[in-house]
Order: C-alpha cells, then structure tokens, then sequence
C-alpha cells in the first residue's frame, strides 16, 4: 500500500510513514557458512504506549532473534515545558509547576527548588522545619520505593505485590492529607521552611505507620526472595560496572547497587541528615538483584530516619521568620501594619532575589536531584533548570541491556525505575 | 436415597416478593402444570397478573447500555502524575473491581474507555489519536485531570487539550483528582451510558438546555 | 566547594582558557573560552572532578554573548563541586562536545541543542530530543513565546465565537 507523496513533509515525517511490503521480496542474504538463511537483525518499536507502565517511554530495540543488539530510547512524549512556565511565574508560585516534574518524587522537586532559592535569598530555615522537611522527604521516599516495587512486580508477573504496595502507599499518602491537605502534589515546602505546623496527632500516626511499614517490607521480601521465578530474572541479568555508570554520570540506588557508596545524605548532608544515624544499603555485583536488594533496604533506613526525626524533633517556628520571604501569620494581619504590607507585597510581586546562579542538589530516591536557579534581580526567576537523575540514568539502559534478552531488558527497565514526568520534564 | 418434593406451604401474603419467586421456582421445574394455578385456566387479570410477575420488557438499547455500562474494559494508558492515582483507583482502597472496571486492557483494539491520565504533550497527541482510532464502537474516553482537561497548571507551548483532537466524554477535575474524584467520573459516564444522566448542577441552577453535547 | 582562594588557584593553573571566575554563595564558577572545554575538563578531570553531574544551558538575553552551556563537577573524594561556564552567541553557536570523555553528556547536550540550539561539534547524534524532530524554534530561549491555550471566560465567550483567529 503506497501513499500519494507530500511534498510539503519534512523528512522525518516521511521516514515515518509506514514500511511497504516491497522489501520482503528480495530474497533473504546467504549466511556465513553458505545455509540458506541468515540472521537479520529485527528493529522492534516498544511504543510510547505499552504495558510495562513505566510512563511514556519509547524503546527501538534491535534484536537478533530474542537477543537484543541495541537500544535506543526515544523521550519527549510527556515533555511540559516545566522550565519555561518557571519562568513566567514569581518563585513562590513555581514550586506547584516545578512539583509536578517527577511526579513520585514530588517532596524532593519542591525541596531542591528551595534549596537553591534559599541560597540565593540567604536565608535560613529554622530546624523545626528542617526536621519536617526530613520527615516528609523520608516518607515520600518509602512511597516512591513502594511504586516502584509495585510496577516492577507487575512487569515480573507477580500481580498482588502490586496491590499490598498500594496498600502501604494510602496509609502514607493519609499522612500527608493530614499534613498538607493534597494527598500528591502538596506545596508543603516553601521558601525558608515549610508551609504549616504539623497537626495534633500526625505524630501518633506516623509512628502507628512506621510500626506497621518494616513488618510489611520484610513481607515483601520473603514473598520475592523465595521466588524461583523472580531470581532466575534478576539474579545475574544485566550488570553494569561502578566504572561505567560513574561515566555515564549515574548516581543513586544504580550506582550503590554497583558498589560505590555514594548517597548525597551522607557525603554532603543537607537539611539536618547529619543529626541522624543510617546506613547506605550499597551492592556488591551491580545487576538486577542488587538493584531491587538495595532499594528495599532503603525502605528499613528511612523509616529509621524517621523515627529518629520524630524523637528528636524541636521546637520553633515552621518557617522562617523573614517577613520579606515569606507569608506573616494570618493573626499577625490584624494588628500590624507591616505585616500586611509584606502580605500584599509577598502575595501580588513576590519577593526579589539578588541576581546569581545557584546549583542545589540533593538525593532523591532515583539518584542525584539538582535545581539550577538563575535570577536576574527580579520577582521571576531568569531560569531553572531540574537536573533530573532518571534523566541521566537511562543513558546507561543501551549499556546494560546489550547481549542480553528481551525479558532481562523488560526487567532492567523496571529496576531502572525510570521517570518519565522527570525524564522529559 | 428417597427425593421427596413437597410443595411449600403458601405464605400469608400472595403477592410478596418471595412468594412470586418461589412460583417462578416452581413454575420453571414445570410443577405448574398440574393444580389449580396453572397457566392455562388463568383468565383475564389473573392471567395479566401472572404474565407481570414472571417477564420484564425493556428495549434492546436499554438492555445493551447496561451491560456495557457496567463493563468497562478501560486501556492501561497513563501519562504523568494522575497515573499514579489512577492506580489507586485500582488499588484495594478505592477498588475499581466492585464495580467490574478492573480488567484495564493492554491493546487498544479490546478495551472501550480510554482514562487519559496525565498532561498531553504535542509530540504524544497523534499517537493517542491513533490508539483512540484503533479502539472499536463503542468507545467513551474520560480526561483525567486538570492537564487534559484544560491546559491544567501548564499553559504553554507544549501541552495540547485532549479536547483539540479527540471527542472526551467526562472530564474529571483536580489536580490529580482523588480516586474519589476518579470514580464519581467513571459513574457519571456509566449514568450517561445508561441515558440516565443527571442534570447535576445545569439542574439546580436553571441551565439544563447548555450543554455542549446533545 | 574549594574556597575563594582555591578558585583562584584552579584558574591560574587553567592559565589563559580561563577568563573569569565568581565566587557566589560559597558556589565556584569558572568562565572558560569557548574552543578549549574539552582541554579544560580534561585538567579538571587530572585534579580530581571526575565526575560530569549536569550539563545545561542558559539563555543570558538580553547580555551577549546570549547563551551559556554550564558544566557541573564533581569530586567525589573530596565531595567539592565546581561550575564551568561558556557563553556563545546565537550567531555562532557552537561548542565542542564533550561526550566522547564524558558520555554522560550525550542526552544532555542534544537537550540543550533542542532547547537553546547550541551545536555540538562532534556529538554522535544531534537530534532534538524532547519535542517533535520536525520542531521549528528553541522554547527555552528567552525571546520564544510560552505559548498556549487562552482561557475563555463566560464574559468573553461571545468575543472568541466572532473572532476564532485571535492568537492568544
């Protein structure tokens, strides 16, 4: 079936349209050793629409039978122009859009856009508040964890893990219902702290859910490590070496997986992680299994941190008391004259950051989260830029997959556990 | 071992629901063949009255939408964020599976409600107008959340509303909107499946005639 | 971060490719000319800063030269971070790619061509990468419009029926 030639599309488009069958009438070239047939190698297209849900990614795999020989994935098809929308808004507002950007991780986003625009501002953020950010960064890490071990379990077959992680995840995203008030998405952390004080008995309930989170973990794992089946595919599928991912510029639970030891919460700590005491689950071989070993294990030491956060957690103000960066207490509206102003001032322009280019970065559970802010002076950021860690990490998928088969690479692409709302941003 | 069948003792009441089921228990056995209640010596109302209490008479369109109504196979397709909590719809909370939805398809060719879940990106739209060509009649599509709704948070160069390129029958709001929200919208569709929509708020405020399909 | 001090003695040893340095909230920027990045991460590399964290691109409208590659290092031995910039205008925007030492740059450096539309010399495949690969225009670049739906309110309903062709 041959179409009308448009002269009007560019050439890609016209790469695109659909093969004709006029290329199975050439007979097949004669092997090596002078058989009949030969091996060809087959492109096979994984769409941007496909069960493994994993957002939308595109793979073009080259196989050689079910060998796979190359792959390259194609991004963009959730691309929203997070960047570009940041900067037409006032920094307060940019924390909603910039949330948004990997949308599991959706504290860590918030949390590295602060970072930078607090250092900018130069104002500090007082330690109630860095403790809560803690808390809050922790759970929304053993819910990413959670999401991830659900989805990859389905791609493996082993449909209700899915359904207990799920479980677990309500109870978290309760917890944050009943700190923010939006179960995802939150904007619970602005500039200089965090958006309101914790309310009576969050408390009593995170510890409810963190007594109740390691016996779940350690269910998870007995149900999988006993599994012949889920060991034959990860055990020994696709390993890459520390080397090779240091220079594909991989961080997180890939590179620990692979051995080094690399978590920006010990190396660089930032909001308080140096007042707490946890260890960095780290691999030794670096394939599949020590992918998904490492992240459950990750799942035991936050709740450690947690715990720990909540013990110790002081007393002070939830945000900073800056008047010019963020919002006075409504009771303080009625009586003072300024505080309206800072208000009016705060609510309408925003506030004004000294021009200069920060890098913050932190560690999110897919490896190394970085905000790059620009400002120019004004109330509007000139440019952020989301150094976005699966971004980068699935450069190292063609690398891990090669000369492996199509079920390993399905299973590399899980324990990758790709972003695809951070990949294409 | 000896089968014996008894009549049951009629009930006070001839015309409660468990008397006219057990009649038609009995009546499908064929036990009504004999006595003084069979069908052949009824006349006039007894006989009408008799006909009312065993058949049901609908359209075929009413019969037809109900059943399709109340067995969505919805596409596994989510975007971004609202995936996440399409998934908890899914999920053991808010059980998309008491109401029959759970059997979520991989191909498009066997699912009819396509939930678009997540922002749609300029480079995404042909191929979800292609997976929505794909999908056979009957076919609903739902736009979850805020971003294919409307342009959502987004309002930008990259982003296209799902209604620029695709016919959307129930748009859920929110941001991402609560598998509550989720749900409401998936019944709402099966209300209008049914022909049973409510006016909903065009009702309490006098705007019946405004909606923007028939 | 190495200190002010440090900085400087990082520079002086980069000698002339070097032409600026900043020292901003304890963050260390090094301006660099253009034609000699490889050569400046490759030093770099031999004092320590073997790994490549980011590599994105500003658009400094309306200072020229307009638009700015940033290359991210970092230790990790001694967990310290130093910042390479490069500035090229629009009229000439090209600059060597680094992928063939640091392959990390490889979707990076085609996301900056796609948004900003800095030509990599020597990258693998130049391609766009985000948006569509037909795309005409750069969105990030400061003078490209946002874009986007106009949002209809019930008062101007009325006016978009009458006039459909008006851009938002």
């Amino acid at each position: 079936m041959s179409r009308p030639e448009n002269p009007t599309l560019s050439d890609y488009r016209r790469r695109e349209q659909s093969v004709t069958l006029s290329q199975l009438d050439e007979p097949l070239a004669a092997g090596e050793d002078g058989s009949e047939t030969s091996e060809e190698l087959l492109t096979l297209n994984f769409g941007p629409h496909h069960p493994a849900t994993h957002g939308v990614l595109r793979l073009l795999v080259t196989l050689q039978g079910e060998v796979v020989r190359d792959i390259k994935p194609i991004i963009g098809y959730v691309h929203t122009g997070i960047e570009k929308t940041a900067e037409d808004k006032a920094y307060w507002k940019v924390i909603p859009v910039v949330e948004r950007m990997d949308y599991l991780a959706y504290y860590f986003n918030a949390m590295a856009y602060c970072s930078a625009v607090e250092k900018l501002v130069e104002v500090e953020v007082p330690p109630r508040a860095q403790y809560l950010r803690v808390i809050h960064l922790e759970l929304n890490r053993i819910a990413s964890h959670l999401i991830w071990l659900g989805t990859s379990a389905l791609d493996l077959g082993a449909v209700s893990i899915f359904l207990y992680c799920l479980r677990e995840r309500e109870l978290i995203l309760d917890l944050f219902e009943m700190s923010s008030g939006q179960r995802m998405h939150t904007r619970y952390f602005q500039v200089g702290g965090v958006m309101e004080d914790i309310p009576r008995g969050f408390e009593r309930k995170v510890r409810e859910f963190l007594k109740l989170m390691p016996e779940r973990a350690d269910e998870y794992g007995a149900i999988l490590n006993s599994n012949e089946i889920v060991l034959q595919r990860l055990r020994g599928t696709c390993p890459l070496d520390a080397e090779t991912l240091l220079g594909l510029g991989v961080t997180g639970p890939l590179l620990r997986a692979a051995g080094n030891p690399w978590d920006l919460r010990k190396a660089d700590p930032y909001c308080s992680y140096e007042h707490f005491d946890f260890k960095i689950p780290v691999g030794t071989v670096g394939d599949n299994y020590d992918r998904f070993a490492v992240r459950l294990a990750e799942i035991y030491e936050s709740v450690k941190i947690v715990e720990q956060a909540l013990d110790g957690l002081p007393e002070g103000p939830h945000i900073t008391e800056d008047r010019k960066v963020a919002l006075p207490p409504r009771h303080e509206l009625a009586t003072s004259m300024e505080a309206l102003i800072h208000h009016f001032k705060l609510v309408t322009e925003g506030f004004r950051v000294p021009p200069g280019e920060v890098y913050a970065p932190i560690e999110s559970p897919r490896g190394e989260l970085a905000c790059y802010v620009r400002s120019d002076g004004s109330s509007k950021p000139a440019r952020v830029h989301m150094r976005d860690p699966s971004f980068v990490n699935l450069q190292a998928v063609s690398h891990m997959v090669k000369g492996s088969y199509i079920a390993d690479m399905i299973a590399t692409v899980a324990m990758l556990d790709p972003i695809l709302g951070g990949i294409d941003r | 071992m000896e089968v014996k069948r008894e009549r049951l003792p009629r009930a006070v009441d001839p015309s409660g629901l468990r008397v006219r089921e057990e009649n038609a228990h009995q009546l499908l056995r064929g036990n009504e063949l004999e006595g003084p209640n069979r069908p052949a010596h009824l006349e006039g109302e007894d006989l009408e009255r008799y006909v009312h209490e065993r058949v049901m008479t609908t359209t075929l369109d009413s019969a037809v939408a109900w059943a399709r109504s109340n067995s969505f196979f919805p596409l596994a397709f989510g975007l971004a964020c609202c995936a996440m909590e399409q998934f908890h719809t899914a999920g053991p909370r808010m059980d998309i599976a008491r109401f029959g939805f759970e059997a979520f398809r991989a191909s498009p060719r066997q699912a009819d409600l396509i939930i678009l879940a997540g922002r749609v990106s300029i480079k995404m739209a042909p191929i979800i107008r292609r997976l929505y060509d794909q999908m056979l009649e009957p076919k609903w599509a739902i736009s979850m959340g805020a971003c294919c709704s409307s342009m959502g948070v987004f309002n930008n160069y990259a982003l296209v509303p799902a209604d620029k390129f695709m016919p959307i029958d129930v748009h859920v709001p929110g941001c991402p909107p609560r598998p509550e929200a989720l749900m409401h919208g998936i019944l709402k569709l099966r209300a209008l499946v049914q022909d049973k929509a409510e006016p909903g708020w065009r009702g309490r405020y006098g705007a019946v005639g405004t909606e923007e399909r028939p | 971060m190495p200190d002010a001090t440090g900085l400087e003695l990082l520079a002086a040893e980069l000698g002339d490719a070097a032409r600026e340095t900043v020292y901003f909230r304890e963050q260390a920027t090094i301006e660099v000319d253009p034609t000699r990045v490889r050569e400046v991460l490759g030093a770099l590399r031999g004092k320590g800063y073997s790994f490549l964290a980011s590599v994105h691109g500003v658009d400094y409208y309306p200072e020229e030269p307009r638009l700015g590659v940033i290359y991210e290092l970092l230790d990790m031995a001694r967990v310290d971070r130093v910042k390479v910039k490069v500035r090229v205008t629009v009229e000439e925007p090209e600059v060597d790619s680094v992928t063939p030492e640091w392959p990390t740059a490889d979707h990076q450096e085609r996301e900056i061509y796609d948004m900003f539309g800095v030509v990599f010399r020597g990258h693998p495949d130049l391609r766009r990468i985000l948006m569509p690969e037909d795309y005409e225009g750069h969105p990030q670049r400061r003078d490209f419009p946002v874009g986007g739906e106009p949002v209809i309110f019930t008062r101007d309903e009325r006016k978009w029926l009458e006039e459909p062709s008006e851009p938002a």
